[in-house]
């Protein structure tokens, strides 16, 4: 089957999910972001690449972060920005996705970056954009329903490639809410493509996908045995808007079995790293002592997440 | 062109032309990836004070346009403050001149240099822009078809080799 997301020369054209990336495209992601990461230490924070190109943030679902750094990373390939906040405007009144779509081409869009509660969302918007003409506009996937958000994933392996320099040798635990995850699912593909050999998950059995270990991780329930000797440990947050009935008893019952604290974290190598997508729910899924301690990496995540963005916005722009 | 420059004479060349021109505040850069191995060569050689700078000009390329982004981006690194510094910019082979265009906007994003001046190992002609070198290793007349490429091997030596497009 044919990748939508690679053009007939096998470039990347649109990011859509991490799922059937060739390995060579996540590194010249991560290298071309390295690149990236030092215009954020200059006085003038920008470089000329999508100078006249205009770039429109659909977000059909509430986001700061993602949104922002974004924002921040158009901006800073000299873009034109233009963000819609879509849960306030159009499909309020009855607009089709599409018939958005359709309306913010003939606007001359160059490039949609999509964040919609429904899986599957961008795939939809890039095939409906080839089937109307309009394929040279790019899609990047800001985060679809519980599928995917690639480019958490990629900022994700961004971060760990900068502290551990090498995947080969590294066991990474993914811990809490994996069935409500798209980043999980990213953070799992990507790792996995890029050759580190030992994925676990924790978490209740309430909260992991059936059959997730076919997606060749190891799976744990307990935390002191998922968390023994890992080098990387990436925290979710506990997804109360997904959460319909009774998965859980209570936060604080969560919090007691697999909230992160200085004492279950003792289980990790001592030079383990923790990092969390964000939101943080603090005395959730991870204690205040963890998360604004020593081994945390949450903020440096953030920062790299605009080189990231910078570098999948450019490579795509220009295939 | 009968027969290839040698580059490891003409960088001793333009080590002797470069001498006299050192100020207080010169400082360095190469553009990657040819241009930084010379400048590593000629930095060594006037003993400059201040470390090497590198330019990888690709996020300011004119034709990204039309053939995207370089695949094999590098990080530009400038360990000095620019701000009224006299630099010496060096390149392999000077030729249209959009490369050197390009490194030039991309230093006035880290701030405002008093001058800067151009050192190429090679100057091809060809010249579409108004770029000219104050610092020349040596003429030499291309083809369109033709071109110089730099390598350096294992003990750091330069050399040259002639591609032709067919």
């Amino acid at each position: 089957m044919k990748n939508p997301q690679l053009n007939s020369n096998g470039e990347l054209t649109h990011l859509l999910s991490i799922e059937g990336l060739p390995k060579s495209i996540i590194e010249h992601i991560l290298t071309t972001a390295d690149a990236f990461a030092s215009v954020g230490d200059r006085e003038v924070k920008k470089v000329p690449l999508l100078r006249g190109k205009s770039v429109f943030n659909l977000f059909f679902e509430n986001s700061t972060r993602t949104r922002t750094t974004f924002e921040i990373a158009a901006k800073r390939l000299s873009a034109d920005v233009i963000n819609l906040n879509i849960n306030a405007s159009s499909t309020s009144k009855g607009e089709s996705l599409l018939d958005t779509v359709d309306n913010l081409a003939a606007m001359q869009a160059d490039m949609f970056v999509v964040r919609h509660a429904q899986s599957g969302a961008p795939y939809l918007i890039a095939e409906h954009l080839i089937r109307t003409n309009a394929q040279h506009i790019h899609v990047v996937n800001a985060g679809d329903g519980r599928h995917a958000h690639p480019t958490q994933g990629l900022l994700d392996m961004y971060t760990i490639r900068h502290y551990k320099k090498d995947f080969t040798g590294l066991t990474v635990a993914i811990v809490g809410d994996i069935l409500h995850s798209r980043v999980a699912r990213s953070d799992i593909h990507a790792l996995t493509t890029l050759g580190c050999p030992e994925v676990r998950v924790i978490g209740p059995r309430t909260l992991l996908p059936s059959h997730v270990e076919q997606m060749g991780v190891k799976v744990f329930h307990d935390m002191a045995e998922g968390l023994k000797g890992v080098d990387v440990v990436i925290m979710l947050r506990l997804q109360n808007e997904r959460m319909n009935g009774a998965l859980l008893p209570s936060a604080q019952e969560f919090f007691k079995s697999y909230g992160l604290t200085p004492e279950k974290l003792a289980h990790a190598k001592p030079d383990a790293i923790v990092m969390h997508p964000g939101p943080m729910n603090r005395g959730v899924e991870i204690d205040s002592a963890v998360a604004d301690g020593k081994q945390a990496v949450i903020l440096p995540q953030v920062t790299f997440g605009i080189a990231v963005r910078m570098a999948v916005m450019s490579i795509v722009a220009g295939n | 062109m009968t027969t290839l420059p040698d580059a490891e004479s003409l960088c001793a060349a333009l080590l002797e032309q470069l001498r006299p021109a050192v100020q207080a505040n010169t400082v360095m850069i190469g553009v990657h990836t040819g241009g930084a191995w010379i400048a590593e060569k000629l930095h060594a050689g006037l003993g400059l004070k201040s470390p090497l700078g590198m330019l990888d000009i690709s996020f300011y390329r004119d034709d990204f346009g039309r053939v995207g982004l370089n695949p094999q981006v590098k990080k530009s690194t400038i360990p000095f403050d620019i701000e009224d510094a006299a630099i010496i910019l060096v390149d392999d082979v000077l030729y249209t001149g959009r490369t050197v265009r390009a490194a030039m906007n991309e230093l006035f994003d880290y701030g405002r240099p008093s001058r800067i001046d151009l050192g190429v190992l090679v100057d091809r002609g060809g010249r579409e822009l108004p770029v000219a070198a104050r610092f020349i290793g040596a003429k030499v007349d291309l083809r369109d078809n033709q071109s110089l490429n730099l390598a350096r091997d294992g003990g750091g030596r330069l050399s040259f080799s002639l591609v032709e497009k067919t």
